[in-house]
């Protein structure tokens, strides 16, 4: 269960849209999650699907991995759609029992589906394609103005980047300590919710502690290999923007406008 | 002058109340004298909490001496100044694998070192391929560490200590969480280190088979230095190392009963083919 | 009473593309009161089997029956067989998580629903067959050293009685001190209270010198099963795949090869010194 999160798990193959610039590629990310929100009609999902699965093309991740992502959040996405199925005032399609469904409602629905799973599987994308590292590299090239005002953006990347180093052997130990605990006698699927919040301690407290103990370990080991802020510091894989990248730029503002002018004709 | 030179080296921790105030002070390590010569293989024997791991950290400047003093290249580290070039001087693994790693793919990771001491973008390139070369893990660059053995992983952050290209390295109980392959791995990249790039270890073990190959041999109890010494003259003293409760292997064992159930078996066996040759004389 | 496995295997991961057979068509018979080490490098399917022992992994075929009732019958009260099997997993310490040991302790029997003085009782009684010392039974288990640590984890899954008791690699992390300890701990537990004990371990010397009987896990089925003796009389094939047998043995066959009349079939120190006196002695 805990396995299915695709957070931060980087799938190593040689594509070009992994030998694309991470700044690249946030910048992308950007642009279509606003793009996601300018679609409200079939010509623009259809449009986004293109993009969509031509980019998946390009990435050579395999399809199943991205779609994992999204069992996470399979039960948000059940309670999100009712809610926009049934609570959305409007003229009635048919009624169920007492509730009616309103055409708007299946439309806000049908959309608000759609954005989701589109917004992970999109995003997704950016997170297999590109090391945490370079990820990091990127968001901390990309807001280096902060820098001005005092904003440690070095610092910050770096947490990111060992954050997301150490999701997987958290998750890893999550099962281990629910396998431990329910070998003495633990149940994890207590009813009711002040139940299951106590069940939840004997899971929580070695974990807060392992991960207390490991971030100490780091940073012992951290501080044995010189590190010492950002100051000084050289890159081993340095952001340079190549031909390619120019060209993704361009193509991500043409999709830009492309589907603002979807938007706007349809 | 050795690399390594401690005089009277002594460290202390303070446990404090709430308030502050000092409720008790152990003495983790206790006036120790080292003295490690450029190119050896050096181990430090001792059982948990017997203070090895403590004077491990002294080397590279993560503790500081209480009293006496510690030279590490001729660099006293007691001086705040000298910090960075001990540390890239005498490189530190440490015993749990996961807990080293920082970066997400192996080759990021080596260069981790050479990037925090301003290492110019192409010669870190050509660092970590002769980091990740002289330790076998060169096929490994661009796997994520979670998917590697525990031997794997710990050959990668030797490599990422490599890179910085150190005069030693210091290896704290690095086999502790391996499974005997595993060990074998780390023990025999150590040597290969120590004998092909004349680079100085210091390994520190509770595992006696593992020091055999040493050159020289230290015995850590209660933070002082108790026994020192060739791994045959340490070897040679059966009774001594069981007091230290240190596991001392089979065949050194087996030799020590039968020499003093009365056979002419000379002291400090070390490997099955010495103790063969001893008993088919 | 017993377990017995009946033609178990489990698949990693099935549907994913990279499915992974961790145990294949595994058959085995653990009877009362046995003293049982499972060896196999990592990767062997050594834990994926005990694992099976106490339902905490479910067989993708095949059935295991715990004194005579299926435990996949819809049925059986698996909470109740991991009570009944119980298992310490490796690390154990890192499922601590009371504010005082006792009380940590108390955790498993309150879970089998008994009362807090018959808990109290239970605990106290584990605490002491694992030798912890009293004055830090109100300790924060955070605050002990690693050896304490263990026992106190130890003590936490024995508080509830099992009658089977899995031990996955009880001594990785240990120093020879606190090995010995756990392991002399283990064996007391034994042969006092007449437990089945299975012990995961990739120590051959560790096991040869505890157990009475050793299962040699490889590629997800047992390769070997027998006494220590029988067992490490394969040195040879054992070496194949990475497993060593204990550094007496080879050292008996060496002196066997040279002609030496002395039983190969040697797996301690001490049966090695009698054999090589009484054989070598007179010279």
């Amino acid at each position: 269960m805990l396995k299915d999160i695709t957070l931060g798990q980087y799938y190593p193959v040689d594509s070009v849209i992994h030998r694309l610039d991470p700044r690249v590629k946030l910048f992308g990310t950007l642009i279509y999650i606003i793009c996601l929100f300018v679609s409200d009609h079939v010509a623009g999902f259809a449009l986004m699907t293109a993009l969509l699965a031509g980019v998946i093309f390009l990435s050579k991740v395999p399809f199943s991995y991205m779609v994992r992502g999204l069992k996470a959040i399979l039960l948000l996405l059940v309670i999100a759609g009712a809610f926009n199925l049934f609570l959305t005032p409007g003229e009635a399609a048919f009624t169920l029992w007492k509730i009616s469904v309103t055409r708007q409602g299946i439309r806000s629905a049908l959309l608000m589906i759609f954005r989701m799973v589109y917004l992970i599987i999109g995003t997704s994308i950016m997170t297999l394609t590109t090391t945490p590292n370079q990820l990091t590299d990127g968001l901390e090239k990309s807001l280096s103005v902060l820098n001005y005002i005092h904003v440690p953006v070095h610092e910050i990347a770096m947490m990111m980047s060992i954050a997301l180093r150490f999701i997987p052997i958290l998750i890893e130990e999550t099962d281990k300590i629910m396998k431990a605990q329910m070998a003495r006698g633990a149940d994890f699927e207590k009813r009711g919710l002040i139940n299951k919040a106590k069940a939840m301690v004997p899971l929580l407290v070695p974990l807060f502690v392992s991960a207390f103990r490991r971030a100490n370990d780091l940073a012992l080991a951290m501080e044995a290999r010189c590190y010492h802020g950002g100051e000084g510091r050289t890159k081993m894989k340095p952001l340079h923007y190549r031909r390619v990248d120019g060209v993704a730029y361009l193509l991500i503002l043409l999709a830009l406008v492309a589907s603002i002018v979807v938007a706007v004709l349809f | 002058m050795g690399i390594i030179e401690a005089k009277d080296l002594v460290h202390e921790y303070y446990r404090r109340d709430e308030e502050g105030n000092v409720e008790s002070i152990e003495t983790a390590v206790d006036h120790v004298d080292l003295s490690v010569q450029p190119g050896q293989f050096i181990s430090i024997l001792g059982h948990n909490g017997s203070g090895k791991s403590t004077l491990a950290k002294h080397i590279n400047a993560l503790l500081l001496p209480t009293e006496g003093t510690l030279l590490v290249d001729g660099k006293d580290t007691s001086v705040a100044a000298n910090e960075l070039s001990i540390r890239r001087n005498a490189g530190m693994v440490f015993q749990n694998p996961d807990n080293q790693i920082i970066a997400s793919v192996v080759e990021e990771d080596v260069g981790f070192g050479p990037e925090n001491i301003g290492v110019p973008t192409e010669e870190i390139w050509q660092r970590v391929e002769k980091a990740l070369k002289s330790v076998g893990m060169w096929e490994y660059r661009t796997h994520s560490p979670n998917r590697l053995s525990g031997g794997q992983k710990q050959r990668v952050a030797i490599a990422g200590v490599m890179a910085m290209e150190p005069k030693c390295i210091i290896l704290d109980e690095p086999t502790a969480m391996l499974d005997p392959d595993g060990r074998k791995e780390v023990i025999k990249t150590a040597h290969e280190l120590n004998k092909k790039k004349g680079v100085t270890i210091i390994l520190i073990t509770h595992y006696m088979e593992e020091v055999v190959d040493s050159d020289y041999v230290y015995v850590m109890e209660k933070g002082a230095v108790v026994m020192q010494g060739s791994p045959r003259e340490i070897f040679s003293q059966v009774d001594a190392l069981k007091k230290y409760r240190l596991d001392v292997p089979q065949v050194t064992l087996l030799a020590d009963e039968l020499r003093k159930a009365g056979m002419n078996i000379p002291a400090g066996i070390l490997t099955r083919e010495e103790l063969l040759e001893a008993l088919c004389r | 009473m017993s377990l017995i496995l009946d033609h178990v295997s489990y698949t990693y991961s099935i549907g994913s593309g990279y499915e992974v057979k961790a145990l294949n068509d595994v058959n085995l018979k653990i009877n009362d009161g046995e003293f049982i080490g499972i060896i196999g490098h990592t990767g062997s399917g050594k834990s994926t089997l005990v694992q099976h022992l106490n339902g905490l992994i479910q067989a993708t075929s095949g059935s295991i029956y715990y004194n005579g009732a299926d435990i996949y019958d819809k049925d059986y009260d698996r909470k109740e067989l991991r009570t009944q099997v119980g298992m310490v997993f490796q690390y154990p310490e890192h499922q601590l998580f009371e504010t005082t040991v006792f009380e940590d302790v108390k955790y498993g029997p309150k879970n089998q629903g008994l009362d807090d003085k018959k808990a109290t009782l239970r605990a106290y009684e584990a605490l002491r067959k694992v030798k912890f010392p009293e004055e830090n039974y109100d300790a924060s288990p955070f605050e002990l050293s690693g050896g304490q640590k263990r026992r106190a984890a130890i003590a936490g899954v024995i508080a509830m009685k099992p009658a089977v008791l899995i031990l996955d690699e009880p001594t990785a992390g240990l120093d020879p001190k606190g090995r010995d300890e756990i392991l002399g701990l283990i064996k007391e537990m034994h042969d006092k209270s007449g437990i089945t004990i299975i012990l995961v371990s990739h120590s051959m010397e560790d096991v040869a010198n505890y157990v009475e009987r050793i299962i040699v896990m490889e590629k997800g089925a047992p390769l070997f099963d027998g006494t220590p003796r029988e067992v490490f009389a394969n040195y040879k094939k054992l070496e194949e795949i990475g497993l060593a047998a204990p550094q007496v043995t080879y050292l008996m066959h060496d002196l066997q090869k040279k002609g030496y009349p002395v039983d190969p079939q040697v797996t301690t120190v001490e049966e090695a010194r009698q054999e090589i006196l009484r054989v070598l002695g007179k010279k």
